[in-house]
């Protein structure tokens, strides 16, 4: 299958709700063909509203549009949707508990050749402080589409980031997918076995596995990358695709931790305040293990090919390859000193 | 329920001056709030709540009511006045005003009481909510009109003229913004602070029908409204002269009482002041 990016999966989800739900409506700063929100633009041209480069009055007005009963999709990069917003997410939308659907496309380093001011790397951190939001980052454009598709019937704000570049297809169409249940992508392998997309591993593979990458968006493709190459190198990592940032899921990652003993967390943004930051505050608390976090280090984007950036901001499978190796070495009765290394 | 068509300006104006009192009383009894924007505000919420308002307390979620959105969420103490009094919930809730746990908050809280459709507070937003129920309006067949009222150091935020010209693009002839012209903000004068005259000119530039008027005089208030709801295919702003602190001569215009709650003494000078005015 070709690769596809999430934001082409959202697009193909927009245009079906506007076919199942009457009430959804779509708003866009002039980035509705970034967005790929054209379809639903022109399948349904009175349910698309045109605000100009105007941000903030687009959640204002989307705040308006669902406290008169619509769902409203509002669409920019992830940046601006995000980042020139936050007091109105903040205001009239979370505080309002408003059923504002927050779509941010072209999020992480995918933006590639425009450079830092659009490539959003805080937004996770951002987003997930605010009361009553719900954050949600698709690894593909097939749970991108079921994300769309679910988020519509979840009632209150939902973030949704997406990325602008072609990524490969990592779930199928009929995988499950619910907001805020995370998806063990690999497990058991040092037991002899592989399983794929199943939500709890069976016991024995459990116990097996050594190390647990938390990951989302384009990095549960390279976390499953960094597995098969550790499950080379004798290393049972087992993979999260934890699309949800928040609400998370507490019973799968603390299933983690207390199976394996030590976590990393793999994300396209900042290691401060994100994915990594949230399963730590979980963890602190309740299961303290080593961990890890690949992301990016306190800095911002810059111009360059997409797939080139990730390299230069050390976010491939090499780099969860040596983030899972150092963390071992961290974990009690470490590996070092096992027989299987 | 229905507007009334020639309201009693006589029996407006004693209820706009009891407002007053109601306000002076419920901001010394929290001990902080804003009288000054509040004061400034009492004849364009009488002229529409007792006048041009389809709505029925009794009811206040009826989806065929007329909206108020109060955008300058500083003033709110002078809307939960009008609520209570209009019947929206008890008046004895008033004097909780800011005091924890209490439904009136400093800056409104949506549907903590009956009749507070929208929250605000962090200035700039409340016409952007106002243009988007009327567009989902529209899609659904709604003629009720939005009313979304605003402060003059308000209409510095940026927002207000993304919406401007969102509503004027959109032809969106339901929504009414009212300007609440007080002339001063926090720290002094508009004009000082950063000028934004000359208002009709600016709204009408961006598309609007805007009509001035002196937002004391209830008659003109009245008026206003009414020419505002024959206006077709634009939206109308209302830019209402006002005197910040009105009805109480020490607060009148002094930037001192924008923020500050009247102690015993200055509240027992006010209302007298008032009383005196019936």
């Amino acid at each position: 299958m070709a690769n596809q990016a999430t934001r082409d999966g959202f697009g193909e989800g927009l245009l079906e709700l506007g076919k199942t739900h009457p009430n959804v409506v779509a708003l866009s700063g002039d980035l509705e063909d970034s967005c790929r929100a054209v379809a639903f633009k022109k399948t349904y041209p009175d349910r698309f509203f045109s605000v100009g480069i105007a941000e903030q009055d687009m959640i204002g007005t989307a705040a308006g549009l669902a406290i008169a009963g619509k769902i409203p999709f509002a669409c920019s990069f992830s940046q601006f949707v995000t980042g020139k917003t936050l007091e109105q997410l903040r205001m009239a939308v979370c505080y309002q508990q408003l059923n504002v659907k927050i779509i941010g496309s072209h999020g992480g380093l995918s933006v590639g050749a425009d450079g830092a001011t659009a490539e959003a790397l805080e937004e996770f951190a951002h987003m997930r402080a605010l009361p009553f939001m719900t954050v949600i980052v698709p690894c593909d454009a097939i749970e991108a589409k079921k994300a769309t598709i679910t988020c519509a019937d979840y009632p209150g704000p939902v973030f949704l980031r997406l990325g602008r570049a072609p990524i490969p297809a990592i779930t199928k169409e009929s995988d499950p997918f619910q907001i805020g249940k995370a998806i063990v992508m690999r497990s058991g392998d040092r037991a002899g076995t592989f399983i794929a997309g199943e939500e709890v591993p069976r016991a024995a593979e459990r116990a097996a596995d050594d190390v647990t990458v938390v990951a989302c968006g384009v990095m549960v493709s390279h976390a499953l990358q960094a597995a098969e190459q550790l499950a080379k190198e004798g290393v049972g990592a087992r993979v999260i695709n934890c699309h949800t940032i928040k609400p998370l899921d507490r019973e799968t990652l603390l299933a983690a931790a207390k199976e394996t003993g030590a976590i990393v967390t793999a994300e396209e943004h900042t290691v401060l305040g994100g994915l990594g930051g949230a399963v730590a505050e979980l963890l602190a608390q309740t299961h303290p293990v080593p961990m890890r976090f690949v992301g990016v280090q306190d800095r911002f984007g810059t111009s360059g090919d997409p797939a080139e950036l990730l390299k230069a901001f050390h976010l491939m499978p090499e780099d969860i390859v040596r983030a899972v190796k150092d963390v071992l070495r961290s974990k009690p009765n470490s590996l070092s000193s096992s027989s299987r290394h | 329920m229905s507007p009334q068509p020639s309201p009693d300006l006589k029996q407006l104006k004693r209820v706009a001056n009891a407002l007053r009192q109601t306000i002076l009383k419920m901001i010394a009894k929290a001990g902080s709030g804003h009288p000054g924007g509040s004061l400034s505000m009492v004849e364009l919420l009488v002229g529409l709540y007792w006048h041009k308002l389809r709505h029925d307390p009794k009811r206040p979620d009826w989806p065929g009511r007329d909206l108020f959105l109060l955008s300058k969420g500083h003033g709110c103490p002078a809307l939960y006045a009008v609520l209570a009094e209009q019947g929206y919930f008890p008046k004895d809730e008033l004097m909780t005003l800011r005091r924890y746990p209490t439904k009136l908050q400093g800056h409104p809280e949506r549907w903590s009481v009956p009749g507070i459709e929208i929250a605000s507070g962090s200035l700039g937003q409340g016409l952007s909510m106002a243009n988007g129920i009327a567009l989902a309006d529209r899609l659904d067949g709604r003629t009720r009109r939005i009313f979304c009222l605003l402060g003059d150091g308000e209409i510095q935020e940026g927002q207000v003229w993304e919406a401007a010209m969102t509503a004027h693009h959109h032809h969106l002839d339901h929504v009414c913004a009212i300007v609440d012209a007080n002339q001063l903000q926090q720290n002094g004068p508009v004009n000082i602070i950063q000028d934004i005259e000359p208002l009709p000119e600016k709204w009408r530039a961006f598309g609007w029908h805007a009509i001035e008027i002196d937002g004391h005089d209830l008659a003109q208030v009245v008026k206003a409204y009414d020419e505002a709801e024959t206006i077709k295919g634009k939206p109308q702003a209302i830019i209402a002269r006002t005197v910040k602190g009105k009805g109480v001569s020490f607060m009148e215009l002094n930037p001192a009482w924008h923020g500050v709650a009247p102690k015993p003494d200055e509240l027992e000078r006010a209302l007298k002041e008032l009383q005196a005015a019936v």
